[in-house]
């Protein structure tokens, strides 16, 4: 397991490092926290003529607050996020996703651009970036585009990212105060990608429904369920019409099962996987709904 | 004569845990013992069945660096292949000759100048193949138009025998209750984190041929190896490094590999060095077998058993690899488990198919025996509304009856078996488990209870494998019968009073060292620091026999006999001695308290290293006839390690613990989950020399277990494709997904060993698979779902409730 021969670059600047993906035309790899592409190339199902290693490039490391949103340079490590207070108190939901994501050492190396940007869809990341209706920057030759989630990911590990853009920043919305949220994960073992991932944020209001708490804003989405992650909008749509009682949370799972298409692998048949979108999104409007309570409202 | 114990028995930290959590061990590819090596990349089959056509390894050649290709055709030219332990005429070489039979079959290898040259170069050797249809199940390999793996077998079945002992038709045809289930055991593997590594260097002139590897044993492999290669034993070298990371019965399936890396040394004048990559190892290193089992109990109404019926198919791969059939055969003398029952017939078919082969992993073939007669501990106290403790308590060898003969051959050295087993269930408050689980039900919890039963054999008899073979077979005058099980030690003492002690048993993380530092400590009234073990295998150097090595939880049972009785003999040499220069008779006097003294507690003593400094330095002072020099060598041997009886009765290991094991689970039915609420493990090996290190060995057992139980499986496709050749795809369980565990001893010790002790290293990985079913198939009781298969993924235990709830509602 040693990677075929390739040249290996550490540019100081996002410019060199662009002006270095148009050199190679396409046929360069960019090297985040390598937690994924090293694997990939010492099993030589990828041969990348060079790797563009963004490593060296202090520029692309940070959190920043403001406009309602928080900002994080593409090379934030995970283990940065875990324990940033910024991200524990605007984006309590990824705080807690990120305790999902591999194991230590794994979170301590990888990276959030990366992490997108490789479009996992059982990772945690890309669902947390779909539910918050967050977007990315990709800057690229002719300058900076900014992108949702659903005009990112295309398929399995496949963006739309130009071979010579760099995914540079990811901006999440900021979760209004009080709001109830969960990431639920099923996986065979602690650390492993998701079989399913539940992503899930509740606002409530003042009001009463007809059986539970009004819900103002609801958004789900998924890990593990089908090659890109799933905004579940339609079971969003139930809760924000019915409440939050049992009887509509029942009626959003069931419906958040029909929406999802996952595929098989060797852990998990698709039955069992559109069964565990169900079951999941159950418990992770409940998780949500428990902080809520226990919230300003 | 033996001494109050000072230091067995204690938990003393391990000498090797210095260096082994600083990373500071000797291990096979960090310790580069020869210079200029070249690497070594294997070429391997993508095909699961495919015939060889050729090979063109000219662009490989022509690429720098590039020192030599070996192929299959050269394999064949410059070697025989390895003896099996069956008759059928399997040609098993150290690459495919002929066809490929298994993905990740080697079939090149290329050397080179380092790794990454040897790799980029296999890219490019072309192998062409036809590929051929492929069959990966045991049963359908055995149908008439399944593909067949050897034409000069002629059929997929590498070997098959019908043992009957006592009369159990009889016992059926009487039986009151009789019982039937069908069981599947999943293929895994033990993944240790140092995968194999070899090293090899050819010296011409002297015509030796010396291979350095982390080979764990059985030493029989040496022979078998010289006689591959045609290099005679006295001239093929194996020396083992210090340390081996890990190994659990894998690691004796290397030797193919030291053929093949001693074969590119010979071809190419070059020392190569090749360590195997992960992939490489998930792929093709080795394996326990899959096995389709059907189980048939007959028993009267009140629970007592009256015999047994087992009909295995185990899945031996590709090839039968030797010491297979072991996976059938290795647990001979213990078929009947703790149970009195006195007939039984074993009908066991060792099938051929395309998947990688097989071998000794943790628990040898035990795991699939108790987790089918445990399940079926089960069944029957279901059928006969039995509580299950009350149906194993009935049918339980009694203390009275040891040394029990059991109808298969074995011969049980000492135990309490029900003792043992009301420890276990009063350790997990059974009676109170039972009443959380009426709680649980009326609640709508699926809440269960398992229980588990094991002998644990240690120490295999080289003798076992025979039992492959027909007695016609082995009546036969010019067959040589086989059997034993020794081990030696050497201890020295230096003239400033200190030892070392040497061994040759490859340990893979055990501590040795300090168990033997321990033993020798109690029996010359030393301290562990003052006694170094080398303990680093070298065929020319060490004393060694065919079943040498560290597998078969041998080490505790028969190394730890060999260092006391090396210890012995030096010791009564001492005090000869001392008796000489006391001019006393010496029977006067004693070795005591470090000393050797006046009995009568007068006069002057002599301490160990007063001893060693006049032995050595005023060789005058020996007695007329005392041989100059301390030091001591014993080879320790069982004298029940008796060959195959023609009724193919035989004590299939020397020395048997016990274990009892409760375990209760929760199952979420939403999303199959299960959660270990409770796991009580009791065990009887008799001394217990360290029991921090017995500790992690139970723990080490049960996870083990836990893997082949809920995670572990090798999955291949129809067409005989492997589906997980990484971590990411390869489950094994971590520390997250560790329970805990509950540990109690009870001590029974061994009439057979020098300390009374026996093996425990391979533990609780045979119990876990049948005691986490069971508690499984109990939570599942009101649904009706029983455990047949494993590893109980989600997905699967998902499936089951599912269609249980499906048939209750219709």
């Amino acid at each position: 397991m040693k990677p075929p021969k390739f040249d290996y670059h550490a540019p100081k600047t996002v410019d060199e490092a662009l002006a270095l993906l148009t050199r190679y035309d396409g046929e360069a790899k960019i090297l985040a926290g390598g937690q994924s592409l090293m694997p990939l190339l010492n099993f030589r199902l990828s041969r990348p003529a060079a790797l563009v290693d963004l490593n060296r490039i202090p520029a692309l490391a940070y959190i920043k607050e403001g406009d309602g949103s928080v900002k994080f340079g593409a090379m934030t490590r995970q283990r940065t996020i875990e324990f940033s207070a910024v991200v524990a108190k605007r984006l309590p939901l990824l705080t807690e996703a990120t305790r999902w994501v591999g194991h230590l050492p794994i979170r301590t190396r990888g990276t959030i651009g990366g992490s997108i940007a490789h479009a996992d869809p059982s990772a945690e990341y890309p669902a947390v970036l779909t539910a918050l209706d967050g977007e990315v920057v990709a800057r690229g030759p002719k300058g900076e585009r900014v992108l949702k989630s659903r005009e990112l990911f295309q398929t399995y590990l496949t963006t739309t990212l130009a071979a010579d853009e760099i995914l540079t920043e990811v901006r999440l919305p900021a979760t209004p105060a009080g709001a109830g949220y969960a990431f639920e994960e099923f996986a065979r073992r602690h650390g492993d990608f998701a079989i399913i991932g539940i992503a899930a944020v509740i606002v409530c209001d003042a009001g009463v429904a007809r059986d539970g708490r009004r819900c103002s804003m609801a958004r789900l989405a998924t890990a593990g369920a089908g090659p890109v992650p799933v905004r579940l909008r339609a079971a969003e749509e139930i809760l924000e019409r019915e409440g939050l009682g049992d009887d509509a949370i029942a009626r959003a799972s069931a419906k958040a099962q029909e929406l999802v298409q996952p595929d098989a692998d060797i852990h998990a048949s698709a039955d069992y996987r559109r069964h565990l979108t169900g079951v999941l999104t159950g418990r992770a409007i409940k998780r949500a709904l428990t902080k809520v309570a226990r919230g300003e409202r | 004569m033996a001494q109050a114990s000072q230091w067995i028995g204690k938990p003393i930290k391990r000498v090797e845990d210095a260096r082994l959590l600083t990373g500071r061990g000797t291990f096979i590819d960090d310790h580069p013992p020869v210079a200029n090596a070249y690497h070594a990349a294997i070429v391997r089959s993508p095909h699961a069945h495919a015939r060889i056509l050729g090979y063109d390894t000219a662009a490989a050649l022509a690429m720098p660096g590039v020192v030599g290709v070996i192929t299959g055709e050269d394999v064949a030219k410059a070697t025989k292949p390895f003896s099996v332990g069956v008759t059928a005429p399997v040609q098993y070489f150290c690459t495919a000759t002929d066809k490929a039979r298994f993905v990740g079959e080697p079939v090149a290898v290329v050397v080179a100048r380092d790794r990454y040259t040897a790799e980029d170069a296999a890219d490019h050797v072309v192998v062409r193949y036809e590929p051929l249809p492929a069959v990966v199940d045991p049963e359908k390999a055995l149908e008439p138009d399944a593909p067949i793996l050897h034409e000069a077998v002629g059929t997929n079945l590498a070997g098959h025998r019908r043992l009957v002992y006592g009369d159990p038709d009889r016992a059926f045809a009487e039986a009151e209750v009789v019982i039937r289930e069908r069981f599947r055991f999943p293929k895994y593997g033990s993944t240790p984190i140092e995968t194999y590594g070899v090293i090899a260097r050819w010296d011409g002139l002297d015509g030796v041929l010396t291979i350095w590897s982390n080979f764990m044993g059985p030493f029989i492999m040496h022979p078998l190896v010289s006689r591959v290669l045609g290099v005679p034993e006295n001239k093929l070298r194996f020396i083992v490094p210090p340390d081996i990371g890990g190994s659990f019965g894998i690691k004796s399936s290397i030797y193919p590999y030291l053929a093949l890396i001693g074969l590119c040394a010979m071809k190419t004048g070059v020392p190569v060095k090749w360590i195997e990559d992960r992939r490489e190892h998930l792929t093709a290193s080795s394996s326990g077998t899959d096995r389709v089992a059907w189980r048939e109990v007959a028993a009267r109404k009140d629970g007592t058993i009256l015999g047994m019926r087992f009909k295995w198919f185990d899945n031996v791969g590709g090839y039968i690899r030797s010491p297979e059939p072991g996976c059938s055969f290795r647990p001979t003398g213990n078929f009947v488990g703790p149970y009195r029952f006195k007939n039984l017939e074993v009908d066991a078919s060792v099938v051929m198919t395309n998947k990688s082969l097989t071998g000794p992993n943790r628990g040898y073939a035990c795991g699939h025996l108790y987790f089918e007669t445990e399940g079926m501990m089960d069944r029957l106290a279901e059928k006969l509304g039995m509580d299950p403790a009350e149906v194993r308590r009935k049918n339980l060898i009694l203390p009275a009856e040891f040394p029990y003969r059991t109808p298969t051959g074995g011969l049980y050295d000492s135990g309490d078996y029900p003792k043992t087993f009301g420890m276990a269930l009063d350790m997990a408050r059974y009676d109170e488990l039972r009443r959380e689980q009426k709680r649980a039900r009326a609640a709508g919890k699926y809440f269960g209870i398992g229980l588990a039963l094991a002998v644990d054999p240690s120490v295999s008899n080289m003798g076992y494998v025979a039992t492959a073979l027909d007695p016609q077979f082995r009546a036969k005058p010019e067959y040589l019968p086989k059997s034993g099980a020794t081990e030696s030690a050497t201890v020295k003492v230096d003239p400033l009073g200190r030892v070392i002690a040497i061994l040759g048993t490859t340990p893979q993380g055990q501590g040795h060292q300090t168990i033997v530092s321990q033993i020798i400590a109690d029996e010359l009234g030393l301290k562990p620091q003052d006694i170094t073990v080398v303990d680093e295998m070298d065929t020319f150097t060490r004393v060694w026999s065919i079943s040498s090595g560290t597998y078969s939880s041998r080490f505790g049972s028969v190394g730890t006999s060999a260092a006391a009785l090396a210890a012995r003999k030096l010791r009564a040499k001492l005090v000869e001695y001392a008796a000489h220069l006391m001019d006393v008779p010496g029977n006067d006097v004693e070795f005591k308290d470090g000393a050797v003294r006046m009995k009568t507690g007068k006069g002057p003593s002599y301490t160990v290293k007063d001893l060693a400094g006049r032995a050595h330095w005023n060789t005058e002072s020996l007695p007329d006839g005392m041989e100059p020099g301390l030091q001591a060598t014993a080879v320790f041997g069982f004298t029940v390690a008796k060959a195959v009886d023609a009724e193919d009765r035989v004590n299939s290991s020397n020395t048997y613990g016990f274990i009892a094991e409760v375990m209760a689970v929760e199952v979420d039915p939403d999303t199959g989950q299960i959660k270990i609420v409770r796991y009580v493990t009791v065990h009887d090996a008799g001394t217990i020399i360290n029991p921090m290190i017995v500790k992690g060995q139970i723990y080490g057992g049960a996870l083990h277990g836990l893997g082949g139980a809920l995670y572990e499986e090798m999955q291949y496709d129809e067409d005989g494709q492997f589906l997980n050749g990484s971590f990411m795809d390869y489950l094994v369980p971590t520390a997250s997904e560790a329970p805990t565990i509950e540990i109690a001893h009870l001590s029974s010790p061994s009439p057979l060993t020098t300390l009374g002790s026996k093996g425990l290293g391979e533990s609780s990985s045979m119990t876990v698979p049948a005691v986490i079913a069971n508690a499984v198939s109990d939570a599942l009781t009101p649904l009706g779902v029983r455990i047949t298969e494993l590893p109980m993924t989600p997905d699967r235990l998902w499936r089951s409730i599912r269609e249980a709830k499906e048939k209750k509602g219709s």
